[in-house]
């Protein structure tokens, strides 16, 4: 579904000078796969997400998004920020079906699948709130049932749960997996929580910075549907545990180099 | 909202009760200071002269208003739409901004003739440069994941312009048309004192030549009624079409 074949990112910095942000970026995502990636602040994961999202083009490479190469952003390709990003004078409802309406591909069935999809979320009697009138973690929901509503294919999201509480957190993971369960997008998933990886993940690209590479790409054999209660098992702990030494061994690496 | 404020009243009522007793007490001349049982009661024996000045100066306010609302908002948006623009505009529009209005009226009235044209500009001049330059603040604040939010729909620069940053501007347009309306009335004065016929400002000049002064201070006190009335019409139109807006102007970034 996702391509990225030997994509690199530089950037121009404000003095002129070069940096790059990613560097001999090469995955491929199936349709229906979850991927989550993980790495240091500063690692280009962030950037990862906007290349496959037509919002930044790159610079080396190519991305491809159902086999079309991706210069721009596409109608199949949804994104979650990590702040919900909602329009602070629309209601719930208004706010979930504004991506639909701005391409102008709201129907009249619209609005009730935008209703379907905020009970599946346990939004039902929000939906004429404004978003102040919610906590974060239901705006974030909003906001991700924003991004389904669209029926991506491609469906990117960026430390969607970095903003919130640890229990809101938790709870909101298994929430998207039994969402995206009924779906079948291709997620790519970024986060700095390994635990959050594990437990949501098909496969864990591990990045390293400065340039953001690909270190290495862990599978996670966990049965699906996932729960908490896979957090005490001996697999559970050996993905978390070959992800974070590699994350660790990098900030060595690079201590010693300095 | 549970009970009024009476705080604010009660201090302008008290004032006014020092202002009276004082005059009294200190035997001050009425053409130095009137006292203002003395400029209501002055005010009410040409109550009929003093509603038609009212009435000039408040069509002069409302036109001048009126038309800084309708070049601010499209010149805003301009500015906000483009930095070429925007690297045009601005200039021009500090030096409008930097020339004394005062020092402008006379010119135009030569220019344009003694009527109501020259003053409705002056008044247009004062009032909108704030309103400008809180809409350019409020467009371009739109945070940057909703542009980017925007721009993953597909939209397309105008899209971006009226369905998001537009709106998002709205809290700050409102702070701006607050602030113009308030400099509608002084800019209105400011041309009256130039050249007119009528209106409270020609009033304040041709009374304070005949040493009339309470029927000057009764001019300011209308005048400050007006500024406060076109101010809370302000608000209580956010309040009405834009709720959302005005009890979120606080917290709006958190969006």
């Amino acid at each position: 579904m996702i391509l990225l074949s030997g994509v690199g990112k530089t950037f121009r910095g404000r003095d002129g000078g070069r940096v790059e942000a990613l560097s001999d970026i090469t995955l491929r995502v199936a349709p229906g796969e979850f991927v989550a990636i993980v790495g240091a602040s500063g690692c280009g994961k962030s950037t990862l997400l906007r290349l496959v999202a037509g919002l930044v083009p790159v610079s080396l490479g190519r991305v491809e998004v159902g086999g079309e190469l991706v210069t721009e952003p596409r109608a199949d390709t949804a994104m979650v920020f990590q702040a919900p990003t909602l329009l602070p004078w629309a209601d719930v409802l208004r706010n979930v079906t504004f991506p639909l309406r701005l391409m102008g591909k709201a129907t009249s069935r619209t609005e009730d699948e935008a209703r379907a999809l905020l009970a599946k979320a346990g939004l039902s009697g929000f939906e004429t709130k404004l978003p102040r009138e919610l906590s974060g973690g239901m705006q974030q929901r909003v906001a991700i049932c924003r991004a389904l509503l669209q029926q991506p294919r491609v469906l990117l999201m960026d430390e969607p749960f970095g903003a919130l509480d640890a229990l809101t957190r938790e709870e909101m993971s298994i929430e998207l997996l039994r969402i995206w369960a009924e779906t079948g997008a291709a997620v790519l998933f970024v986060t700095h929580s390994i635990s959050e990886a594990v437990l949501l993940a098909d496969r864990v690209v591990v990045m390293s910075p400065r340039p953001g590479r690909i270190a290495d790409i862990i599978q996670v054999s966990l049965p699906r549907p996932r729960d908490f209660a896979q957090e005490g098992t001996p697999a559970f702990h050996e993905a978390a545990q070959r992800i974070r030494a590699l994350i660790y061994a990098k900030k060595e690496a690079a201590h010693g180099q300095a | 909202m549970a009970r009024p404020n009476l705080t604010g009243p009660i201090a302008v009522l008290m004032l006014f009760a020092i202002w009276e007793g004082s005059v009294h007490a200190f035997g001050i001349r009425e053409f130095l200071l009137p006292a203002p049982s003395v400029i209501a009661s002055e005010a009410w024996t040409i109550r009929g002269a003093i509603l038609n000045h009212t009435l000039a100066t408040l069509q002069t306010v409302l036109l001048g208003f009126a038309a800084a609302v309708l070049i601010s908002l499209p010149l805003a948006m301009a500015i906000a739409s483009s930095p070429v623009i925007s690297a045009a505009i601005y200039p021009l529009l500090v030096i409008t901004q930097s020339i004394p209005k005062v020092a402008l009226a006379p010119i135009l009235i030569v220019a344009l003739g003694a009527n109501e044209l020259p003053r409705v500009i002056v008044t247009f001049l004062v009032a909108f440069f704030p309103l400008v330059v809180a809409s350019v603040a409020g467009l371009l604040a739109a945070p940057p994941e909703l542009i980017e939010l925007g721009r993953a729909c597909r939209a397309g620069r105008i899209q971006q312009m009226l369905r998001i940053r537009l709106p998002y501007a709205v809290p700050f347009v409102f702070g701006g048309l607050k602030v113009a309306a308030a400099l509608s009335v002084v800019g209105a004065v400011v041309a009256e004192f130039v050249g007119a016929d009528a209106g409270l400002g020609y009033l304040i000049q041709t009374s304070m030549a005949f040493f009339r002064t309470p029927l000057a201070f009764a001019a300011v006190v209308i005048l400050a009624l007006m500024g406060m009335t076109l101010f809370a019409l302000v608000g209580a139109m956010e309040r009405i079409l834009f709720p959302w807006s005005s009890s979120s102007q606080t917290n709006i970034p958190a969006a």
